[in-house]
């Protein structure tokens, strides 16, 4: 991740500069855990990998480690729901979503059991090839009613969504970054709500929409863009569901051009939501989706699997300028 | 043309010496259970199994399904020292654009019946390959090799439940009872012993066995290929990391690749064994 001087201490929600936080996932759930006896925790055989053994070490008579067994993990912890404890489930995003789809639509989303699902290592991040990827765990979730999906883009949003998620009646889930975690919000000035997105920038005919870590990526591209003369309106949309509908139709009535950004596929999550809202509201815009298109991704590193499917801060720069050259009939002008 | 012991275990050296350098090339990856696993692997490629590495498809082959995807190093070096590729192609594990990546993609290499990586899955399809192999009369078998904390999924139950069921006495499945896991002991996280009477009671034919002994594991598998009507299991009681020292019984070197000099360390255990 690039340490790049955002300059953009004149929105008052951001660092100046982007920090790394060691992390912040096992620092807030500790917390969490002293805070309220309600809070247990369950694991598959990924406790360190999902940042769970300082909670385990803290609180050994509410942790669970039910081996490699998801299925009864989830359905372990809707029975301790509906006892009344809060469970925070973990595994890697794949197998937290995809391997025990039936378990969380029937027994949790269905009955909306108040289950917290908390999936490791998002999209593209995953160092370990397609079974480990989890491109596809936004969309499955958000098709669920009743679940809140939230796709958090740094330690702040980490530290300040995980405690609201413990107060929410109902099931959650949430994407999880670990180890070094980039902090681009700053914590004093920006408070993460459930449902709230978040304007960075404003901007004229172009939106560029953000979910999950490619604010990181969008905001180093509006710095580009920014030296060359465009301002692009961002938005930054962590909730995914429920969706801030009400910001984005404020947004739609202002540009001609929406872009989406996601670390998944483009199907069924951030560019999915867009398309329907302004569709639905018969709005005359351009959606261009930047993400995954229809295909598994290689196995890589992340730096690697960014830039093969175009998910870089130039790209995002090209998407925005061949947008502007578009609505411009290709008669605009741009600096170097 | 059978093999002697010595000579099998001789090949099981070497492909425990190519796994430590290819995870120390690579810089990730699971040498723990790719050793224990390398005895197991060795018999089933050298000495039982029909298959002809120049007719990877042949329709009479044996099937081998690597369950536990994350210890595919220990076949793709058994791949290339048959002659399902070549031996340098195994230095590319992990890099880009590679046929040999972290978990086996049968999409990419040559000599996979499946890809896997995801836990738990590989017996049931060994059961539809067993099942299709009785309906069109052919005398394959299929060996399917799990972990002893992949059996945790209930899966694996409904799988092994299956297998008794249809009598696929083509169907072998190995658990590498190394004990370990990744969070720690198997018996900590969620026990799963007794796994005889467990297996028994199934319906299986079971039988349980030093894993890291090369004359057990092909006694093992000449009983499992004469018994009829019953699935066979072979509880292979194995040493996680087993044949370099400091490895062995680590359950940090469940996922974590060796350093350079521990590699070295690491070859020079193997280089030194008496076999
Ligand atoms: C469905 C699923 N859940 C979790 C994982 C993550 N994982 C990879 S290896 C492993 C432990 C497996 O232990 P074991 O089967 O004993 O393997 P071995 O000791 O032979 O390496 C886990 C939990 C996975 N790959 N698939
Ligand atoms: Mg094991």
């Amino acid at each position: 991740m690039s340490s790049l001087v955002i300059g953009m201490a004149k929105n008052k929600f951001l660092l100046n500069k982007i920090e790394q936080d060691f992390a912040p996932y096992k620092k807030i759930l500790t917390t969490l855990g002293k805070s309220n006896p309600r809070i247990v925790v369950l694991g598959a055989d990924l406790g360190n990998s999902t940042e769970i053994d300082e909670f385990k070490n803290r609180f050994p008579e509410r942790f669970f480690n039910i081996g490699t067994a998801e299925a009864n993990e989830i359905n372990i912890a809707v029975g301790l729901a509906i006892e009344g404890e809060i469970p925070f489930v973990h595994s890697f995003g794949v197998f937290i979503t995809r391997r025990v789809y039936e378990q969380i639509c029937i027994q949790v989303a269905m009955q909306n059991i108040n289950v917290k699902l908390v999936g490791t290592i998002p999209g593209l991040t995953s160092r370990l090839g397609p079974t480990h990827q989890a491109i596809d765990d936004l969309a499955l979730m958000r098709t669920l009613p009743n679940m809140t999906v939230i796709d958090p883009a740094d330690a702040t949003e980490i530290s300040q969504a995980i405690p609201l998620i413990a107060e929410h009646q109902g099931p959650v889930y949430i994407r999880m970054m670990r180890r070094e975690v980039p902090k681009i919000f700053d914590s004093k000035k920006y408070q993460f709500q459930i449902g709230k997105a978040v304007q960075i920038q404003e901007g004229k005919d172009i939106a560029i929409i953000t979910s999950g870590i490619m604010l990181n990526q969008a905001l180093t591209a509006t710095l580009k863009l920014e030296k060359k003369g465009i301002f692009p309106t961002l938005l930054h949309i962590s909730t995914i569901k429920p969706i801030d509908k009400p910001a984005i139709l404020k947004l739609a009535k202002k540009v001609k051009t929406i872009i989406t950004i996601e670390n998944h596929l483009i199907t069924g999550s951030l560019g999915s939501t867009i398309a329907e809202i302004i569709a639905e509201k018969g709005f005359d815009i351009t959606l261009v989706r930047m993400g995954l298109q229809n295909e598994f991704a290689t196995p890589g590193t992340p730096d690697y699997l960014f830039k093969k499917y175009k998910l870089t801060d130039d790209n995002i720069v090209d998407k925005v300028i061949s947008a502007l050259k578009k609505l411009n009939n290709d008669k605009l002008k741009i600096k170097n | 043309m059978a093999k002697s012991v010595i000579e099998l275990k001789k090949i099981a050296r070497k492909i425990r010496v190519l796994i430590i350098k290819m995870l120390t090339e690579a810089g990730s990856g699971h040498p723990g259970g790719s050793l224990s696993i390398a005895d197991i692997i060795t018999a089933l490629y050298f000495e039982i199994m029909n298959h002809d590495p120049k007719n990877p498809k042949w329709p009479q082959r044996d099937r081998f399904i690597l369950s536990k995807g994350h210890c595919v190093p220990a076949q793709y070096a058994a791949l290339a020292l048959c002659g399902y590729f070549d031996e340098e192609l195994l230095m590319t594990l992990r890099k880009f654009n590679s046929p040999l990546q972290g978990h086996p993609d049968m999409t990419r290499t040559t000599g996979l019946e499946i890809s896997s990586g995801s836990l738990g899955q590989g017996l049931s399809v060994g059961c539809g390959m067993a099942i299709a192999g009785k309906y069109d009369q052919k005398d394959y078998r299929v060996y399917v090799a799990m972990g002893d904390g992949e059996i945790q999924e209930g899966q694996v139950w409904e799988a092994a439940m299956s297998a008794a069921h249809y009598k696929l006495d083509n169907l072998c499945a190995f658990i590498d009872y190394n004990k370990l896991q990744i969070d720690g002991k198997v018996e900590d996280i969620m026990n799963v012993s007794p796994l005889q009477s467990k297996w028994t009671a199934f319906g299986w034919n079971v039988l349980e066995i030093d894993g890291n002994n090369m004359e057990e594991i092909l006694n093992a598998c000449y009983k499992a290929k004469n018994t009829k009507d019953n699935p066979t299991v072979i509880i292979a009681h194995t040493t996680k990391g087993k044949g370099v020292s400091f490895m062995e019984g680590v359950v940090g070197f469940h996922g974590v690749a060796p350093t350079k000099e521990e590699c070295e360390k690491a070859l020079k255990e193997l280089q030194e064994e008496v076999i």
